[in-house]
């Protein structure tokens, strides 16, 4: 029969191999992404009345997202600014070392990404806490800050008020760009690696200075990278509550904590559940936008 | 930043006194090996130049070292009188066609042409681009991207995209060696063409000796960093210098022999026995052992006893070893009595019936067509192995 089978149909053989090997992945998917979804959403149309501990009624309760954003639009404000100065920072500092790891750094580049990499065998909590250390009051970091008047600059931008750096906006968005700073380089490290040296020896050939290369060349060439390494930046960012919790203070909530503390103190699954679908709708529809003006898949 | 002095924007340079590329004892050392040793070479203005030479003879390290993008070791590169062994790439009234073409994937045909003026500050660039892609005959495929051409296709957009700048050398390295067989020859016409219609001067950088001697006016043949010999490609063809350039270019017959020296304008030589002259201007020795070379092409062959058309000595006792049949010739190869092989090509003019393999033979040729070289140079140099 399986002889035959090969006779007969081994084109629509080969048709069904695709989607058994799709299968695993979308099994997956369904168990961990759909149901807890679907989840969610239903959660977000709960009566706010009930409770963990009475249980919920289902009334398709809209109104529960017009509370939410009412409630906590500031937070969801102040996540979108951190992210977005976080995503800025790991832009310009990543690029740099993206840059110089394809193309300055010969035989140390193994080594190099391997250090970019490093800090993920330390727990996110753990590396978070320390950042509590570095920027305490009597470290030297908070020191050289005031004996340079860098935290006056950062006084006069809002990021610090009074002359600590610990439990500021200014130690909030740190942290961030520090957390999430290898998802930027190794995206942007993948696309400048493949940008061939060739087309920049091309350029300089054409009359372009090495800045003006680098401008018309290499950094169109890496706008992949670039794109990939922003969402993969901004989007854990913008739902990030450790680094608000941990390095921030009252003033500093993002809207991460506001869904923590909904759910596991307050137990408020509704406002909650609100809150987590308006933080997601306002991502997608802002990476669409974005990967649309980006215009990415007219690159090679 | 656009205001680069050697350059002149949209012009042709000044015709002021000859714009020569002169290249003086110029050396570049890697840490572990010397890719070219004390070159020199003019190329006069609006020539079409070849360097020549198997991988690895240092002809593309000579090439990117006029363009800028090598730093020389020692030596100095001018143009006319400005000199530019130091100056950066990108200030050179230079262009490079490159090898692999590097044309920049981002960004659509016409784009990539208007490069260079570009980044001149040329304002309008919209007409001259037009008019190159006419010259290359790519006017239709101007908003299309590299990726979507063939592989002549974005040979030929290299070309204009460096030819717009009427640079004052345009420098190909290998330009058509990514192209198959066919497109080729067809290309090599196409470049003689435009570069006679611009009048610029051309370095074109291959290992292709056909390619080199149809296209160059000049040919320069390189090995081991050094220029063997440099001339016309007629006459680096019938009257090589060193065994290298009679092999690298065509192929040579090599007879071991002993000089007896110059007589009048002919110097005498003994191979086997027998003794041939060679005119003074070919004989690039004149005591001790040499070799006698002569092209295949140049050696007659008949049926042993039958008459050969030639003044010289016929020699006799050579027996066909190998026959090909290529269509405008026959080529046979000779064993002789003292156990070389030699080479002989005859056109197939029809007058005979091709010798078969065991054939007794005799060969012969005119002694002008002959050339005497050193014999101590390897016979076997610059033959490719393969």
């Amino acid at each position: 029969m399986a002889a035959l089978d090969d006779v007969v149909a081994p084109k629509a053989k080969r048709k069904l191999t695709g989607y058994w090997l799709i299968l695993p992945g979308a099994v997956w998917l369904l168990i961990f992404f759909v149901v807890p979804f679907y989840s969610l959403v239903a959660s977000s149309l709960f009566d706010p009345k009930g409770s963990p501990l009475t249980g919920y009624d289902m009334t398709f309760h809209f109104q529960n997202f017009w509370d939410a954003i009412d409630k906590y639009k500031g937070q969801i404000w102040r996540s979108l600014w951190y992210a977005g100065v976080a995503t800025l920072l790991c832009l310009v500092v990543g690029y740099v070392l993206a840059y110089a790891i394809a193309f300055k750094a010969g035989r140390w580049k193994n080594l190099m990404l391997v250090l970019v990499i490093a800090p993920f065998f330390t727990s996110f909590l753990l590396r978070t806490l320390s950042w509590q250390l570095i920027l305490s009051d009597d470290g030297w970091v908070t020191s050289l800050a005031r004996s340079t008047h860098f935290i006056d600059l950062l006084q006069v931008v809002g990021l610090v008020d009074g002359d600590r750096l610990l439990a500021t906006q200014f130690a909030v968005i740190a942290g961030l760009t520090y957390n999430f700073l290898p998802f930027m380089v190794l995206p942007l490290y993948a696309s400048l690696e493949k940008v061939d040296p060739r087309l920049i020896e091309a350029a300089g050939d054409l009359y372009a200075s090495p800045m003006r290369g680098f401008f018309k060349v290499t950094f169109p060439l890496s706008l992949p990278g670039v794109v990939a390494g922003t969402l993969l930046t901004f989007i854990p960012a913008a739902g990030d509550y450790v680094n608000a919790t941990l390095l921030g203070n009252t003033n500093t909530r993002m809207v991460g904590n506001s869904i923590q503390s909904l759910f596991t103190s307050q137990g408020d699954y509704a406002a909650a559940g609100a809150l987590s679908v308006i933080l997601m709708v306002i991502i997608v529809a802002a990476v669409m936008l974005y990967v649309r003006t980006a215009g990415t898949e007219d690159l090679v | 930043m656009s205001q680069v002095h050697e350059v002149t924007p949209g012009g042709p340079p000044e015709a002021s006194g000859s714009r020569d590329l002169k290249i003086s004892r110029l050396t570049k050392e890697y840490a572990t090996f010397t890719a070219v040793k004390s070159l020199d070479l003019v190329v006069p203005q609006g020539q079409f130049f070849a360097l020549l030479g198997p991988s690895g003879c240092g002809k593309t390290t000579t090439l990117r070292m006029v363009a800028g993008l090598e730093t020389p070791t020692s030596g100095t590169i001018e143009l006319g009188d400005t000199e530019i062994t130091f100056a950066k790439p990108y200030k050179r009234p230079v262009n490079t066609v490159f090898q692999n073409y590097a044309l920049f994937p981002h960004l659509d045909i016409a784009k990539n042409v208007a490069f260079g003026l570009e980044r001149r500050g040329v304002k309008d660039t919209k007409k001259q681009v037009a008019d190159m892609l006419e010259l290359v005959e790519l006017t239709s495929q101007a908003h299309k991207k590299p990726t979507q051409l063939s592989g002549g296709q974005q040979q030929r957009v290299a070309l204009a995209r460096a030819l717009i700048n009427k640079p004052e050398v345009l420098l190909l390295d290998e330009p058509l060696g990514a192209l198959d067989l066919k497109l080729r020859r067809g290309m090599q016409l196409e470049l003689k063409r435009i570069q006679t219609e611009v009048g610029l001067t051309f370095v074109h950088v291959t290992h292709d000796q056909e390619e080199a001697m149809t296209m160059a006016d000049t040919v320069a043949v390189m090995n081991h960093g050094v220029i063997e010999q440099m001339g016309a490609p007629i006459e680096l063809y019938e009257n090589p210098r060193t065994t290298f350039v009679a092999n690298f270019l065509g192929q040579s017959n090599l007879l071991a022999g002993e000089i007896e020296g110059r007589e009048g304008d002919q110097v005498k030589v003994r191979v086997q026995g027998a003794v041939a002259s060679v005119p003074g201007d070919r004989a690039h020795s004149d005591s001790g052992k040499g070799w006698l070379g002569i092209r295949p092409e140049k050696v007659l062959i008949a049926e042993a006893g039958q008459p050969i058309d030639a003044p010289g000595d016929v020699i006799e006792g050579g027996h066909v070893t190998d026959v090909s049949f290529v269509g405008v010739s026959t080529q046979y190869s000779v064993r002789m009595p003292w156990g070389q092989e030699l080479m002989v090509f005859e056109q197939n003019t029809g007058a005979r019936a091709m010798l078969p393999v065991g054939t007794a033979v005799d060969i012969s040729w005119r002694p002008e067509f002959a050339f005497l070289l050193d014999a101590s140079q390897d016979a076997k140099a610059g033959i490719e192995e393969d």
